[in-house]
């Protein structure tokens, strides 16, 4: 086994562990392929298993023989270990050093992990593009299931199957790929049951200074529109944008060849910003003797606030378009594998009440992040601590949980998941022993064979016991579209994520109980109330002196 | 009423300040003490009372523009409420805001609200909400007089000092010409005296009024009296003395003849500056901050900034953190504590109070923190009519200082969600009625002046209203013996912990809060847990037909859950300055030509409700027909 070449001291002892929040421990270290372990060898107390793929970055500190290892992880979490032995804490150092950046995926622990619990529905068959489809022929024949990338030949980053307008056949299907970024040609992304009215998302027009024109691709996304209706496109970047895009061969839809159709532009960010924002926001939370003023004006200055913000206002206009307009949308950025896909789920969870509940939004993740083609391996390789600047890593997904946790926030009663549901997949994209979130496509989730090798993140999450711990106590579902508020004031800071190893949560982990508590003992006297009134029915039946007052 | 130079106009158009449709035309009544504004569409009446307490202390300042449709009447309430008007005429608007600026202003106390509010209540009725209030109990449940502490009538017919109340408490062994010599020395004779006493460990809170020390005066009985607050405390060998100011501000006190305690003249005490600022800074810094309010789309960067820039929450961090340290003192190292600024009316009372919030649970309670501010604040002289700017007078003299003190009690509620029995609305409806004048119990600014007035004999109190109305105030999580409801609270002064207050601030802007409420949910639950509760001990027949879970807020959210301007006026659904016809290629031209003249496209994102993101679109096509052309 190769890990064993990378781990010049497998065990120390003596070693003590300092956590945000917890008492130190000492104990004995070890370190495996996949984790670093530090147990005390005693009974009651927390030992601390850490995968080794969560670790983002690590500092070396040595004090005399002592040395220290300031362990940076990916869920933001910071722990320091003191480790006797100069040479012990270098080797140990540069063995996480290695092991927590390996190149081959096919190293990774999922491929390793086996399960601990029985699997009652496999993840990996759960949400199928086929079942979806079922839902939407069940509302609607203008659409066909087409499987003209069945072998990923037409486009790497979308899945076999793929939801196009009825009426359009495969080749033309082939020739729109040639004209969009990626050979993202348009597809269903949603269908408003309530009007009939859908949203797509595609890669952007490769028209190019040039100003090329496309007619079957004209002609795709025309027939998504009903006679006389006009459709928006919205475009995520900015005019500016879009227009240096053309210099490299990208662009936009322009207005003359697309008459139907009228194109918004909005200012969602790159990639490399994001992660710039994220690091800086970081930093922020992470500096405790900040003043008032420089906490203010750092949070102000990393601008995640401003992005949130911006993703959410687009979304809310893509729905506004299809549920009040009632016309449909199709959603581009560049690469179509990002922004655009921040737009579209979130749209989603605004429409849509089914994208709402702890299913739903596993589907939509499935759907419009993972066989939507968002490149999870390589935006999520390294969070918030990295120094590395490889410009491909980007809190993207993040910053939509971000969105969705604020919409949470201002809908308390309308999801049937809570918060801690959000933070789990925001650890699980980043560090996981489940497959779901490897590779960066479904091309790249066949040739890892990962339904094969490894577990899927929703086999665990979709049983009983992790279902009762994710689940809103307040949820009762509601029909309606949400529409939340994007004015600063609403949109607050993810404490749950960003403050979650600087603040004790405590008290508010208290009124999270108190308030499962109420609920839970207001159901119980329900049921006793109930159980009382079937056995006064009962009574009622057997004695005829109370049935005749 | 003389001041009134037009009792009503027609057809005045209230705006919203979210959504230009849902804008409403009616009549706009002015009367001595509210303005009323009705309704006048489709035979509907419905009524809408502004300020819905006086507006002759709710319009804090009002100003008017003209423009094509009317004149525009903006009034900023005390509450933080902002009503715009359009006046169809000139001379009408200009007579309301004449009306207004004088009767928001009055000169007399007589004028005030709580002098003419009489509900239907028994004389008999009235005396006995003010008997609900008796602080001599609430000493008594610190365990006073005692050994330590005993009742001082020093201050009778307020002739030591004419802002504290005529009975204090102060330490056994003070004779009365200490405190009386104490009290020369000390600015407006507010002479140390105690504020709270932990029973558990004789530590105290005291509270004074900074010492006349100049450069070098001393003074023996002041010097005694600091002794005697020290020997009080049996167990503790020192005294802290904090100065709430900045020191700078304490030292140039000095050239007044005013000043802070020489740490060598006083025996055994440990002097501390704490660096709140003073009043007129608070008055700044909050004005600043509703200014960042009430920008109509701010974007992120915008709000934080401004946030910043007003440095609002950073005095409220300074206030917390000071508190911080006299609950420490106190209770974990048993030491007492003096507090002061300058008069020892304003920083002192927030200490005190935020400290004791802390110290005490009680204090957290519904009942215990409405004795809070009436020991606090109304007993020990908080000038809550200049403060609050209750009647015309210098406007150097207003300031948001109570605003503070429930600020921070509200950044409490927030950290600690257990821990109080009363929820945010009991902050808000209690800020409310301290600018409101309705009831008389912040009417005046002392004890003397209010006996003066007569308001216990002439108005209503507020505390007797708010616990007959208890139930709408009640934190669902509260629960007395929850562990977080028990003990000294330790919150975390860290800046992140401290959030904008947006239920208080921004109460009236509808659109910013969430559209379902957690404790609006559970509060039902609650309620129908009881009937539950109810329904099984009473071992009826049970009439439950199928209990409907009532807390589902479905119509709420529809009422209330409508998109924001999201974009611009060019979707049919926002708001269009006419009609609502569906779009049209003319429109997106006037859209564009109207937006082409140098609106910022970036921002233009952010501000969704004026700018058109096709703005950009014509930007590019002219930018394309300018390289065709070329």
């Amino acid at each position: 086994m190769e890990f064993a070449e990378l781990i010049k001291t497998p065990r120390v002892d003596g070693v003590v562990l300092h956590r945000p929040f917890l008492p130190t421990v000492e104990g004995t270290l070890c370190l495996t392929g996949h984790h670093l372990i530090l147990s005390s060898r005693q009974d009651n107390t927390e030992e601390l298993w850490l995968l080794h793929s969560n670790i983002d970055a690590i500092e070396k500190r040595f004090v005399g023989s002592l040395g220290s290892i300031i362990v940076k992880c990916k869920d933001l979490r910071i722990i320091k270990l003191d480790i006797p032995g100069m040479d012990e804490c270098l080797n140990i150092a540069s063995s996480i050093e290695a092991l927590s950046t390996l190149d081959s995926v096919s190293l990774m622990y999922p491929f390793f992990y086996r399960p601990m619990f029985e699997v009652i529905e496999d993840g990996w068959n759960t949400f199928r593009p086929a079942d979806a489809f079922k839902d939407l022929e069940s509302m609607t024949d203008e659409w066909r299931l087409s499987d003209v990338n069945k072998d990923f030949s037409i486009c790497l980053s979308y899945a076999p199957l793929v939801a196009v307008p009825k009426d359009i056949d495969d080749e033309t299907l082939r020739k729109v790929a040639t004209f969009r970024h990626g050979g993202r040609f348009p597809v269903l992304s949603y269908y408003h049951k309530k009007n009939g009215m859908v949203m797509m998302r595609a890669g952007q027009p490769l028209t190019g200074t040039s100003g090329r024109r496309c007619k079957e691709d004209e002609k795709l996304i025309n027939a998504t529109l009903r006679p006389g209706k006009r459709g928006y496109i919205i475009d995520t970047r900015t005019v500016n944008v879009a227009q240096q895009a053309k210099a490299k061969g990208g662009g936009f839809e322009s207005e003359a060849n697309y008459p139907q159709w009228r194109r918004i532009h909005k200012a969602i960010e790159r990639s490399n910003v994001l992660q710039e924002s994220l690091i800086k926001l970081v930093e922020a939370c992470n500096d405790q003797t900040h003043s008032m003023d420089r906490w203010l004006s750092k949070l102000e200055a990393s601008n995640w606030q401003t992005h949130v913000k911006e993703i959410l206002t687009t979304a809310c206009l893509a729905a506004q378009c299809i549920d009040r307009e009632g016309a449909s949308v199709l959603v581009h950025g560049t690469e179509g594998t990002d922004s655009t896909l921040q737009v579209t789920s979130l749209a989603q969870i605004i429409l849509d009440p089914a994208s709402r509940t702890i299913r739903g939004f596993q589907n939509l993740v499935e759907r419009e992040w993972l066989q939507a083609g968002h490149p999870f391996q390589v935006r999520c390789s390294q969070s918030a601590y990295s120094n590395t600047k490889s410009r491909q890593e980007a809190p993207v997904f993040l910053l939509f949980l971000d969105c969705v946790w604020q919409i949470l926030r201002q809908f308390p009663c309308s999801f049937e998941f809570n918060e801690s549901f959000l933070v789990l997949l925001f650890e699980h994209a980043y560090a996981s022993q489940f497959g779901t979130f490897l590779g960066n496509c479904a091309a790249d989730r066949v040739k890892l064979g990962l339904l094969e090798k490894t577990v899927s993140l929703w086999s665990w999450v979709n049983r009983q016991q992790e279902l009762e711990r994710l689940t809103n106590p307040l949820y009762e579902a509601n029909s309606l579209v949400i529409w939340p508020s994007v004015a600063p004031q609403s949109l607050l800071l993810w404490e749950g994520v960003f403050l979650r190893w600087n603040r004790s949560s405590k008290c508010l982990d208290e009124a999270y109980e108190e308030m499962v508590h109420i609920i839970e003992y207001n159901k119980e006297l329900q049921s006793k109330v109930n159980t009382l009134r079937r056995q006064l029915a009962q009574l009622e039946t057997e004695d005829p002196l109370l049935q005749s007052p | 009423m003389e001041h009134i130079r037009l009792p009503k106009v027609e057809h005045v158009k209230l705006l919203d300040r979210v959504s230009a449709r849902k804008s409403r035309v009616g009549t706009l009544y002015l009367t001595a003490t509210h303005t009323i504004f009705v309704e006048s569409e489709d035979g509907v009446r419905s009524e809408t009372w502004h300020s819905s307490s006086s507006s002759s202390s709710s319009s804090s300042s009002s100003s008017s523009s003209s423009s094509s449709s009317g004149v525009s009447l903006m009034v900023h309430c005390k509450n933080f409420q902002l009503l715009q008007f359009m006046v169809p005429e000139e001379q009408d608007c200009q007579d309301i805001l004449l009306s207004l600026q004088r009767l928001s202003q009055p000169e007399s106390y007589e004028e005030l609200y709580c002098f003419a509010y009489k509900p239907n209540v028994a004389e008999e009725e009235r005396q006995r909400e003010w008997n609900f209030m008796d602080l001599r109990s609430e000493y008594k449940r610190m365990g006073l007089p005692n050994t330590n502490w005993k009742l001082s009538f020093a201050n009778q017919d307020y002739k030591v000092s004419d802002t504290y109340p005529s009975e204090v408490f102060a330490p056994e062994s003070a004779t009365l010409p200490v405190i009386v010599g104490s009290s020369k020395f000390r600015s407006r004779g507010r002479f140390p005296t105690l504020s709270y006493y932990n029973r558990d460990n004789h530590a105290a809170v005291c509270r004074s009024s900074q010492p006349l020390s100049g450069f070098s005066a001393r003074c023996l009985e002041d010097e005694q009296m600091l002794g005697a607050v020290l020997r009080s405390n049996p167990r503790s060998e020192v005294l802290y003395v904090v100065d709430t100011r900045p020191k700078l501000n304490a030292i140039a006190n000095r050239a007044a003849g005013k000043g802070y305690e020489n740490e060598d003249n006083y025996s055994n005490i440990k002097f501390q500056f704490m660096g709140i600022e003073n009043i007129h800074v608070m008055r700044n810094s909050q004005q600043k901050m509703l200014e960042v309010c009430e920008q109509r789309s701010p974007s992120m960067s915008d709000f934080l900034e401004g946030l910043e820039n007003s440095g609002w929450l950073k005095h409220i961090k300074a206030i917390l953190d000071a508190a911080v340290f006299i609950a420490k003192a106190v209770s974990e190292e048993g030491v007492s504590v003096l507090v002061h600024c300058s008069d020892g009316w304003d920083r002192t009372s927030q200490v005190c109070s935020v400290s004791s919030v802390l110290l005490d649970p009680y204090y957290r309670t519904l009942k215990g923190f409405m004795v809070l501010i009436e020991k606090d604040w109304i007993y020990f002289g908080h000038k809550f009519s200049h403060r609050c700017n209750h009647l015309d007078g210098d406007p150097k003299e207003v300031s948001p200082v109570i605003d503070q003190f429930l600020e921070c009690v509200w950044q409490l509620t927030e950290q600690f969600p257990c821990s109080f029995e009363f929820n945010e609305r009991f902050l808000i409806t209690i800020h409310h009625h301290i600018y409101s004048c309705q009831f008389g119990n912040f009417i005046g600014n002392n004890q003397k002046e209010r006996e003066h007035l007569g308001i216990h004999t002439r108005t209503h109190s507020l505390w007797s209203y708010l616990w007959t109305n208890r139930a709408d105030f009640i934190n669902p999580l509260y629960r007395p013996n929850h562990s977080q409801t028990q003990g000294v609270l330790r919150p975390s002064t860290a800046p992140y912990c401290f959030k904008f207050w947006r239920g208080l601030y921004n109460r009236f802007e509808r659109g910013v809060h969430p559209r379902q409420s957690v404790e609006d949910c559970l509060r039902t639950i609650r309620e129908e847990t009881e009937q539950l509760e109810e329904q099984l001990a009473s071992h009826k027949q049970v009439k439950v037909l199928g209990y409907p879970t009532a807390w589902i807020f479905t119509p709420d959210i529809r009422l209330a859950n409508t998109p924001q301007d999201y974009t611009s006026c060019f979707l049919t659904s926002s708001p269009r300055p006419a009609g609502g016809s569906p779009v049209t290629p003319q429109d997106l031209n006037q859209t564009s030509s109207f937006n082409s003249n140098g609106s910022d496209q970036e921002s233009g994102i952010a501000d969704l409700s004026v700018q058109s993101p096709f703005s950009e679109d014509s930007a590019r096509d002219s930018d394309e027909a300018a390289n065709s052309a070329a």
